[in-house]
């Protein structure tokens, strides 16, 4: 495969004073350049974990892979594609199991969100907003599942959005594309538990990233580096299997699920 | 609120921006964005801000803007107004906080300009590397620190931050991406270096670090009385020690007292080393909250403080360099209207003029929470706009109460103006025209290099051009 770069860490002096000792080891994360987990890699770096970071543009991933072993990733290998189409999902998978064996973990970031203006008038954009935060997420986690329940071991994290807990009239087909994959990882949590492969639902809120950019309240929106490192806590712990991120959003996805739905449709969320 | 992990407690904080706009539906167009610098004042709403997230991103912005409509924005430290773009374009620079190569045998890393000197020291720190010069905060970024050609307690015989870039690449509306070192478009490298933003913006810089043996400092307090006091113990330290600096009480009027720091990176101290979060000013306090009489107590009591202490003693880096760092968003101590900081170097051969500078400072009852007081070393300058000259450089800070400060800092200008001296962009939001020219009598030099996409409020405001 030409666009596998394995590069080793530089010969540092171990890992700086203060970071902890790596329990998340080896992780393959599918959509490396999207906001939340270029945060989440690295709070991983420092921990001395080795990283498959898959994405879409080389120069984009070349520059990521040096700032991670520079923060004290042991390795960083890269892998180009387009994570949307799922005809180049096999590729990545092969190419993990090849150079990257005994991965542990599978962190899936990638999404999408377009104007919901956009997707009610175009069945276009529509189809292509589910095709990226839905059909294509639940297809590679399907491969990356049947691998890991293989093996009997191991974790598949995926981050979808508290926007998935209910639909609302300003971005439903966003959250219908990532409730979907909140439900499938729900069944899929159920499925391999008898194998003892972890699944975790990550549901941030709003956060401050390049998705979220020219929102009304933007400046409201939580910290990328406080979601990164509830995620990272729950990579390494053995709870929740959902996680509500900044915590807060648990309580009050509680309270909007509560409300009936004659009530809700009218109100003008 | 924030938590407890290592990265996200010592993270530099980012100036709160309001958005004035309450639209609904996503992804509306932001019609007008207020991002205030750190002595939040002036209040200024800017067009648009970019936030490019990659590097490959800029390019498309610089294409696409009207001329003199932009300027780079790091973490808005800068106290003024050199860092805004009132009305026009922002392009902020803070995702842009990658590093892309370390040559571990040369000490040199090459990062995009929106890392932040923390992330720097968080990073090479453990491995024994520290920033060849650093501000009084750490909170800036690289392509900041670059713009405005920091300085930091070293000055005296390391020179200032620009002194330590080797190369740079920078992003050109004109040109596309220019690399610039001392090789090759080495003015294109002078004009960057204390360039305010206006040259370009800078993709990444290869930044010289010092070793060091470990995160400690080997540290002085010593109090003194009077100016005449204070330049011997400079004069006599600045051989001995890396870094020296003092504390003033700006009360005492002409029978000036402070505190005079010194300290050198301590060697084979090995003890272990927790780097500590601080709280944070969640809102502006109220602006009586600083009064004379606060501020008067303030003073009198850090002086009595360090009077009390051990002279010598072994601290960790960060209270040495970033005593306010420790206190996240210490700038809305001001109030809702903020503050000004007043930035001057005086000629040494002119103590006379410094004098007249603090009695009128008494006199006027406006006290300075902190001020600041440092000898300049006399290493030639790395920027065509560089600040620092060989001189006294005083630091002082008032609270925005209209008329009545910006008088008080129109009569220091006098003070300033007659004695040769000059005053710092960085920290400047009202300088006259007049007095930039003093400060800065070559600045139409730096015209050709400009630029042509850029500008920012300072440059209006001083040089009357667009």
């Amino acid at each position: 495969m030409t666009n596998i770069t394995p590069v080793q860490a530089p010969n540092s002096a171990g890992t700086p004073a203060g970071s902890k000792p790596a329990r998340v080891k080896k992780i393959v994360i599918l959509g490396a350049t999207s906001g939340i987990v270029l945060e989440v890699q690295r709070q991983l770096a420092p921990r001395g974990c080795e990283l498959l970071l898959v994405a879409r543009s080389p120069q984009r991933l070349a520059a990521l892979q040096a700032d991670l072993l520079i923060r004290g990733a042991s390795r960083v290998l890269t892998y180009s594609a387009d994570l949307s189409s799922i005809a180049q999902h096999n590729g990545i998978l092969e190419c993990a199991c090849r150079e990257f064996r005994d991965f542990d973990t599978v962190l899936l970031a990638y999404g999408s969100m377009h104007n919901q203006k956009d997707s009610e008038t175009s069945v276009e954009v529509l189809l292509e907003e589910l095709q990226v935060d839905f059909l294509s997420a639940a297809a590679i986690l399907t491969l990356f599942a049947a691998e890991l329940e293989r093996r009997r071991m191991g974790c598949i994290a995926a981050i979808t959005s508290v926007a998935g807990d209910r639909g609302r009239r300003f971005n439903y087909v966003y959250g219908s594309a990532k409730g979907g994959l909140s439900l499938f990882l729900q069944g899929l949590r159920s499925r391999l538990h008898p194998a003892g492969v972890r699944v975790i639902t990550v549901k941030p809120g709003p956060v401050q990233t390049p998705m979220t950019d020219g929102l009304p309240n933007a400046a409201l929106f939580a910290d990328p580096q406080h979601v990164a490192h509830d995620i990272v806590g729950s990579l390494e712990r053995r709870s929740p299997d959902v996680l509500y991120t900044p915590r807060i959003w648990r309580y009050i996805m509680a309270a909007v699920k509560l409300v009936p739905e004659t009530i809700f449709k009218r109100l003008p969320l | 609120m924030n938590s407890s992990s290592q990265s996200s407690s010592r993270a530099p904080e980012r100036q709160p921006q309001s958005s004035t706009t309450w639209l609904k539906g996503s992804h509306a167009p932001q019609t007008a964005e207020r991002v205030l610098s750190w002595g939040r004042y002036p209040k200024t709403e800017h067009r648009q801000v970019y936030k490019p997230a990659w590097n490959d991103q800029v390019p498309e912005i610089l294409k696409a803007a009207a001329p003199a409509s932009l300027l780079p924005f790091g973490l808005g430290r800068s106290y003024g107004d050199s860092c805004l773009n009132a009305g026009r374009d922002l392009i902020d620079c803070h995702r842009l906080n990658r590093m892309l190569g370390f040559d571990e045998s040369a000490g040199v890393v090459r990062c995009e300009g929106g890392v932040s000197l923390s992330d720097i020291l968080r990073v090479f720190l453990p491995k024994g590397w520290f920033l060849p010069v650093t501000p009084g905060t750490s909170f800036v970024t690289v392509g900041g620190a670059i713009a405005n050609d920091v300085h930091g307690k070293n000055h005296h015989c390391a020179g200032t931050f620009g002194a330590h870039v080797h190369q740079i690449a920078l992003y050109r509306s004109d040109n596309g991406l220019v690399f610039c070192s001392s090789r090759e478009n080495a003015e294109m490298l002078r004009a960057t270096i204390g360039g305010l933003g206006l040259t370009g913006v800078i993709a990444w810089a290869d930044i010289q670090l010092k070793r060091v043996d470990g995160p400690w400092i080997d540290s002085e307090s010593i109090p003194f009385h009077g100016l005449k006091t204070f330049l011997d113990l400079s004069h006599e330290s600045n051989d001995r020690f890396e870094y020296t600096v003092a504390w003033l009480d700006c009360f005492a009027g002409r029978s000036v007292r402070g505190i005079f720091f010194r300290g050198n990176h301590a060697a084979n101290y090995r003890k272990n080393f927790h780097p500590k979060g601080g709280p944070k000013l969640p809102f502006e306090l109220p602006s009586w909250i600083l009064n004379r009489f606060s501020v008067r107590a303030f003073n009198a009591a850090y002086y009595a403080i360090h009077v009390a202490k051990k002279r010598g003693a072994i601290v960790p880096y960060d209270p040495f360099f970033y005593p306010l760092d420790s206190i996240r968003q210490w700038n809305l101590l001001y109030g809702r209207q903020g503050f000004l900081q007043y930035q001057c170097v005086i000629p040494e051969s002119n103590l006379d003029a410094f004098e007249e500078l603090l009695d009128r400072i008494a006199r006027s009852g406006m006290g300075s929470f902190f001020v600041v007081l440092k000898q300049f070393g006399s290493a030639p300058p790395a920027g065509m706009l560089s600040f620092p000259r060989p001189g006294l450089t005083i630091t002082l800070d008032f609270a925005m109460r209209g008329e009545r400060t910006l008088g008080l800092l129109r009569s220091l200008d006098e003070v300033v103006q007659k004695s040769g001296g000059a005053l710092y962009p960085a920290k400047d939001a009202r300088m006259s025209p007049a007095l930039f020219e003093t400060s800065f009598p070559n600045w139409r030099d730096f015209l050709p290099y400009k630029d042509p996409k850029m500008s920012s409020s300072f440059w209006r405001r001083v040089t009357g051009l667009p």
